[in-house]
């Protein structure tokens, strides 16, 4: 069984600011963690090969202090880790960062599945996952909640709906994209962490992923940001007097011209 | 303050923190209040590798030392003593194998506990060998291949949730001193059965029960070291496990002052945070520099004690009453600055006072610890 699970830094979002002048992400100084999502699907992995062995793989886009997120997976249990990472691929969005996996997952070799977290908390499209099974061409499940059954073959697994869930089975290879539901994470080991403190992180290059550049970077990326901005904050403050049911008469009034 | 610690000490604080701060501290008043041992934690903490700390590399361990369990034990201390107490006691119950035990023992055991397979208890006290670990009564006599044993442990921490028990038995009363032994008996072992949870003060979540023995039979090859060392294998144990103890009193005040010290900034009384009186100030001053000055010390005894001199019962003890005591008083007085509010089970720090009484009475009284130190301090001033 080799799994791949693709996993984002991301700033920590308890620590998010803007950029006053700029109104982009202030990113000097802020703390960067993995993708919490990403957590679930490196813990997923894990558990599918201590069930059916095999090996787990972490992939990630970004800039070299990614390698710290990579480490992490190490420590709660995958086996190896694979950096792109490349000038060229600066400024990717959702179509060139799936097209640059696409081509990284092609590079490490035959697998049976794929995972993903649901959204990246920063970019929060959710279309990396779908946009990388496409590239790949092989079925995908997004915000899988649970695993009900794991052999060689195939998985059966909980959809997360509005609703409910759907139950779905699939044969290998497949993309997978997780919610949190799905597991509790592990804390690392201290085996995990001394492993992870000495792993080589395989590296690859634009060159070495054989991109065509007019797909990366971008250049790549059809998706233009032209403006950011903190939408306008009109806070209005209301002192309501008098006996509690006039104070909730008055609260209620107040309400109504909202619904 | 800074204590200069490796990375891989810096690893053994950042696992122990995650998992106090992630498991142990959202659950720990819901096991306090259901006397819940905490099963799900200790899985979570053995595979996370912390029951291998203090077993050798050979045995499947991480092969550390005193300074390594301490750092492990102040972090779990800090959400929950009861969770450290049940961490803490199987390590205790494994010392008698790496202090006496063969190299089969060990291989036979270790390594089950050290991947959080199995967990371990250490059995010495019974109802009338508590600080006077001569009376007890516990015999196991040789019947051809097999040891006999008769009588009854009291209060053996992780009874019943443990699968190894060493346990301390006369096996030749007229020899004294030099009559008692250490032997292993396993859960399941013919004629051995732990008694009722017993209903505590604090430390609820760790499970403290009897050993009874009935006729238990258990092979020949179950004793610890030689016949009639047992009691040099106890307070070879003790010695080493003591700053254990001490750590997980560092982790409760840690615990105590960050609530009071929290609470006394928030809560507003004659319009000013109460952080802003000077009674209070000085309280947490207070709270503050015995805190650290415990710290100091247990650290320091845990690196001497690795250091592996030939007697450490002396730093052992006076690590042990110092910092437990501090310990009582850190967390008295968080409940004191937190006044009503403190005294509630809405706050942690009524755990943490019933908690805390527990580590001046276990593993040696502080009584029993200032004892030792003026034995050992008669016998240096009686050499000059
Ligand atoms: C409107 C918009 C504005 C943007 N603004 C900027 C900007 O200002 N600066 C900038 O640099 N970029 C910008 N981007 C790019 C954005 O950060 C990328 O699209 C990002 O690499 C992936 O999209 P996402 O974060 O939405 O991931 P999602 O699709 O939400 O992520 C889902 C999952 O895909 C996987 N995944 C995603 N990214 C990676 C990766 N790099 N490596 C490995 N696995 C991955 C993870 O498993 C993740 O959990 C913008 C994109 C959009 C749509
Ligand atoms: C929750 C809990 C868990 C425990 N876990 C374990 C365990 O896992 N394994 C185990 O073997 N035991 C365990 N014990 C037993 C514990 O170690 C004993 O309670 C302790 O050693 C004291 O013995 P005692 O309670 O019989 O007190 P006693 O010895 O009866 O002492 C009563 C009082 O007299 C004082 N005193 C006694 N002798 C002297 C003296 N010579 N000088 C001055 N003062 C003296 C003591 O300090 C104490 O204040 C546990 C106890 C508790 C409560």
């Amino acid at each position: 069984m080799k799994i791949i699970v693709c996993i984002k830094q991301v700033p920590d979002a308890k620590d998010v600011r803007l950029d006053p002048k700029t109104n982009t992400l202030a990113r000097e100084g802020v703390q960067s963690i993995m993708n919490p999502y990403d957590l679930h699907a490196v813990e997923e992995a894990v558990r599918l090969r201590e069930l059916l062995g095999g090996e787990v793989t972490v992939l990630s886009m970004g800039p070299p202090q990614a390698e710290e997120v990579l480490r992490q997976a190490i420590s709660c249990g995958a086996d190896q880790a694979v950096l792109v990472s490349d000038r060229a691929f600066a400024g990717a969005d959702t179509w060139a960062t799936s097209y640059t996996l696409a081509k990284a997952v092609n590079v490490i070799g035959a697998f049976d599945l794929v995972l993903c977290g649901k959204q990246a908390i920063d970019g929060d499209t959710a279309q990396v996952g779908p946009g990388l099974a496409m590239r790949l061409q092989i079925p995908y499940v997004t915000c899988v909640q649970k695993v009900r059954e794991a052999t060689d073959s195939g998985l059966v697994l909980e959809r997360m709906m509005d609703d409910g869930y759907d139950v779905l089975a699939l044969d290998f290879p497949a993309l997978l994209t997780v919610v949190k539901d799905l597991n509790e994470p592990r804390v690392p080991s201290l085996k995990g962490k001394m492993r992870a403190k000495k792993a080589e992180i395989r590296r690859l290059t634009a060159a070495d992923i054989g991109a065509d550049p007019a797909c990366i970077g971008l250049p790549g990326s059809p998706t233009q940001v032209v403006k950011v901005f903190p939408p306008e904050a009109r806070r209005k403050r209301a002192v309501f007097t008098g006996n509690l049911d006039d104070q909730i008469g008055q609260l209620v009034d107040s309400l109504h011209p909202y619904l | 303050m800074d204590y200069f610690l490796t990375e891989e000490q810096e690893m053994i604080v950042g696992i122990a923190r995650q998992i106090t701060d992630e498991r142990i501290i959202p659950q720990r008043a819901e096991l306090d209040e259901n006397d819940a041992f905490p099963r799900a934690i200790l899985n979570e903490m053995a595979r996370a590798d912390l029951f291998g700390i203090p077993i050798p590399e050979e045995f499947g361990g991480f092969g550390g030392g005193c300074f390594d369990i301490v750092l492990a034990l102040e972090q779990l201390g800090r959400g929950c003593i009861g969770v450290g107490t049940a961490f803490a006691a199987s390590s205790l119950g494994i010392y008698p194998l790496l202090i006496a035990g063969s190299r089969e023992m060990c291989e036979k055991y270790l390594p089950d506990v050290a991947s959080g397979k199995k967990f371990a208890a250490f059995g010495l006290t019974e109802a009338n060998a508590g600080s006077d670990a001569s009376g007890i009564q516990t015999t196991a006599v040789l019947d051809g291949d097999e040891w006999v044993l008769n009588g009854t442990k009291q209060w053996i921490t992780n009874g019943g949730e443990a699968q190894i028990y060493t346990i301390v038995a006369i096996t030749d009363r007229s020899k004294g001193a030099r009559g008692a032994s250490m032997l292993v008996v396993e859960e399941g072992d013919p004629g051995f059965s732990c008694g009722p949870k017993e209903k505590k003060m604090g430390i609820r979540s760790s499970s403290t029960t009897e050993l009874i023995f009935k006729d238990c039979r258990i092979p020949k090859d179950r004793l610890i070291g030689r016949k009639g060392t047992g009691f040099i294998t106890v307070m070879k144990t003790l010695d080493s496990s003591r700053p254990g103890i001490a750590a997980l009193g560092l982790g409760l005040a840690q615990g105590a002052l960050d609530e009071a010290a929290t609470y006394a900034k928030q809560r507003v009384q004659f319009g000013k945070p109460i952080i802003a009186f000077q009674a209070v100030q000085h309280m947490l001053a207070d709270m503050a520099i015995q805190l650290e000055a415990a710290r100091a010390l247990v650290y320091g005894a845990a690196r001497h004690i690795d250091a592996h001199p030939k007697d450490i019962s002396k730093v052992s003890s006076m690590c042990k009453v110092f910092a437990t005591d501090m310990a009582m008083k850190v967390a008295t007085d968080a409940v004191q600055v937190m006044g009503g509010y403190g005294y509630m089970r809405e706050y942690p720090v009524e755990k943490m006072m019933r908690d805390a009484k527990i580590l001046q009475i276990y593993e040696g009284t502080n009584q029993i610890q200032r004892n030792v130190v003026g034995q050992e301090l008669n016998k240096e001033y009686g050499r000059a």
